[in-house]
C-alpha cells in the first residue's frame, strides 16, 4: 500500500473525525430524546430541534447581521489600537533597555490581571456607549502585543543582525529590513492573542452592561426567557469565535515560515 | 510602613537604590500618583471619577476595617475554590484521557481547543436556569471557565513526558499505581500547576463577572452596588484589592510549581 492510498483508506485518518462528530451528534440526539420524554425539563434546556429552529427566527427577527456589524467594528477599533499602540511601545520599550527593565514585569502582570472587572469603571468613565466596549476590549488585549513585540525583536538571531551590519545598513534600514521581518511571526503570535482577548472582553462586557450587538442579544433573550432564541445566539457567538479563531490560526501559520 | 520599607532596603545596601531600573520604577511610580492627584484636583474630569488618593486611602481603610467585606469576600473565595475544583478536577480527568489515548486526543481535543477562547461569560444565563440565581451559578461559571485551560495542559502534558523515563519505570516493572506516582505525576507536575494558574485566572473571572451581572452576595456585587451607588472611592478600593488578591494568588500557584520542581531536582 503506498502512503497516499493508504492515507485515504485507512481508518486513522477518519474515525477520529467521525468519533468526534458522531459523538456530537449523538449527544444532541440523547438531549431531544431526554428531553421529550420529560427526563429533562424541557422548560429549563429547550430542544436541540427548537434550537435550531430558532436560528431563523433570531437571524431574521433579532437582525444579526446589524448586531454582528456593530460587535465586529468594535472590534476592529480595538483591534487597530492594540496592533498599533502594542507593537509601537513594544519597539520603543525593545528601543530603551533601561525602559524595558523596569516594565516588563509590570506589563506581564497586567497581562494576567482580572482587567475585565474594571468595567464598572469604565462605564463611569466613558458612559454606557460603545467605547466602553471598546476601551474595555483595548485594555485586555493590549499587554501580550507589548510582550510579544518586545519578545520578537530581542530574539532575532544575531547572525541575521550581523548580515546587516556587515551591508553597512542604517539603524533604520536594519530595523526596517532585518528585525521587524524576523520579528513578525512572534508579534503576530501577540497580536492574535491580544485579538482573542479582545473579543472576548467584547462580547463579554455587551453582554454584561446590555449594550452594543452580539453579546446584547443574549442578554436580550435570556430576559424574555426565550429559551430556544438564547441557545440559539450563544451557538451563533460560540459559532464566530471558533472561525475567528481558525481564520487567525491560519494566518499565524502562514507567517511562521518566514521565520 | 513606609518607613520600615526604606529602612530595610537601607539596610540591603546602596546597590539597590542605585541601581537604574529600581530609580526609574520609583520615578514613574510617583509620576503616576502626582498626575492622578492633578488631575483629581484639577476637576477636568465629572467629580469623583478620578477622586483623589487620600479619598481612595479612606476608602480602602474603611473596606478593610468592614467586617461585612470579609463575609463578601469568603462567599466570593468559596464559590471560586468550588468552581475550581469541580472544573479542575474534571479537567484533569479528561486531559489525562486525552492525552493517554491518541484516538480520543484526535476526535476530541480540537473541540475543546476551539471551544477553550469563546466568551464564557454568555453561558451566564443558561447556568441561571440549570443552578439557580444564587452561589450555584457562579460555581458553575469558574468551573467552566476553568475546565478549558485544565483540560488543554493537562493533556499536553501527558503527551510530553519523556518516554525514556516511562521505559526506566518499566524496566524496573512498575505496577499501574507506581507508575502514576512515580513517573507520570512528577513529570507531569509543571505543566498542570500552568494550567491550574491560567485556569485559576479565568475562573476567578468568570464568577466574578457573574456577580456583577446578578447577585446578592460577594465581591462582585460589591464592586457593582459601588457603581449604581457612585461611591468611586470604594469602586477603586475594592478593585485594588481584588488586584492584589488575584495578582498575589496567581503569584502563589506560579512559585508552587518552581518550588516543586525544585524540590524534586
Amino acid at each position: 500500500m503506498t502512503h497516499t492510498a493508504g492515507a485515504i483508506t485507512s481508518p486513522s485518518r477518519w474515525l477520529p473525525a467521525a468519533l468526534g462528530l458522531g459523538t456530537v451528534i449523538a449527544f444532541f440526539l440523547a438531549m431531544e430524546i431526554l428531553i421529550r420524554i420529560g427526563v429533562i425539563n424541557r422548560y429549563i434546556v429547550p430542544m436541540p430541534s427548537q434550537i435550531a429552529a430558532a436560528f431563523e427566527r433570531v437571524i431574521l427577527e433579532e437582525d444579526i447581521w446589524g448586531r454582528f456589524r456593530l460587535t465586529f467594528t468594535e472590534a476592529l477599533i480595538a483591534s487597530a489600537m492594540i496592533t498599533v499602540i502594542g507593537v509601537t511601545l513594544g519597539m520603543l520599550l525593545y528601543r530603551f533597555e533601561l525602559w524595558r527593565r523596569a516594565t516588563e514585569t509590570w506589563i506581564a502582570a497586567a497581562a494576567s490581571a482580572p482587567t475585565v472587572l474594571m468595567y464598572p469603571l469604565f462605564l463611569v468613565i466613558f458612559g454606557r456607549s460603545m467605547w466602553t466596549i471598546v476601551m474595555m476590549g483595548f485594555a485586555a488585549g493590549l499587554p501580550p502585543v507589548i510582550l510579544k513585540t518586545i519578545e520578537g525583536l530581542s530574539t532575532t538571531r544575531p547572525v541575521l543582525i550581523n548580515v546587516g551590519r556587515s551591508f553597512n545598513l542604517s539603524p533604520a534600514q536594519s530595523f526596517a529590513k532585518i528585525l521587524l521581518p524576523a520579528a513578525l511571526p512572534t508579534i503576530f503570535v501577540g497580536i492574535r492573542l491580544g485579538l482573542i482577548f479582545t473579543l472576548i472582553n467584547i462580547v463579554g462586557v455587551e453582554f454584561l452592561i446590555n449594550f452594543g450587538g452580539l453579546g446584547q442579544l443574549i442578554n436580550d433573550l435570556a430576559e424574555r426567557y426565550d429559551l430556544p432564541g438564547t441557545y440559539a445566539a450563544i451557538f451563533f457567538v460560540i459559532l464566530i469565535s471558533v472561525c475567528f479563531f481558525i481564520v487567525t490560526e491560519r494566518i499565524e501559520r502562514w507567517l511562521r515560515p518566514a521565520s | 510602613m513606609a518607613e520600615t520599607g526604606v529602612l530595610k532596603r537601607a539596610n540591603a545596601g546602596p546597590s539597590l537604590l542605585a541601581d537604574p531600573v529600581t530609580r526609574l520604577r520609583i520615578a514613574i511610580i510617583v509620576s503616576l500618583l502626582i498626575l492622578w492627584e492633578a488631575v483629581a484636583a484639577s476637576g477636568l474630569l465629572y467629580r469623583d471619577v478620578v477622586p483623589s488618593l487620600h479619598a481612595i486611602a479612606i476608602a480602602l481603610f474603611k473596606l478593610l476595617a468592614t467586617p461585612d467585606f470579609y463575609g463578601h469576600l469568603g462567599v466570593t473565595i468559596g464559590e471560586i475554590a468550588a468552581g475550581m475544583l469541580i472544573g479542575g478536577v474534571l479537567g484533569l480527568i479528561v486531559g489525562i484521557a486525552l492525552g493517554a489515548n491518541r484516538l480520543l486526543s484526535q476526535a476530541y481535543e480540537s473541540l475543546l481547543y476551539y471551544l477553550g477562547p469563546t466568551p464564557k461569560i454568555i453561558f451566564f444565563p443558561i447556568m441561571i436556569m440549570w443552578f439557580g440565581v444564587g452561589p450555584g451559578s457562579k460555581v458553575a461559571m469558574g468551573a467552566i471557565s476553568c475546565f478549558f485551560p485544565v483540560a488543554l495542559s493537562a493533556a499536553s502534558a501527558m503527551r510530553q513526558i519523556d518516554k525514556t523515563l516511562i521505559r526506566v519505570g518499566q524496566s524496573f516493572r512498575a505496577n499501574t499505581w507506581q507508575m502514576a506516582t512515580k513517573i507520570y505525576l512528577p513529570a507531569m507536575r509543571l505543566p498542570i500547576v500552568n494550567g491550574i494558574r491560567l485556569g485559576l485566572g479565568v475562573a476567578i473571572i468568570g464568577t466574578l463577572l457573574a456577580e456583577t451581572k446578578l447577585s446578592n452576595r460577594g465581591i462582585g456585587f460589591l464592586i457593582i452596588q459601588a457603581y449604581s451607588l457612585f461611591d468611586m472611592p470604594r469602586m477603586y478600593a475594592m478593585l485594588i484589592v481584588l488586584f492584589v488578591l488575584a495578582i498575589g494568588a496567581n503569584a502563589l500557584v506560579g512559585r508552587l510549581g518552581r518550588f516543586n520542581v525544585i524540590g524534586q531536582k
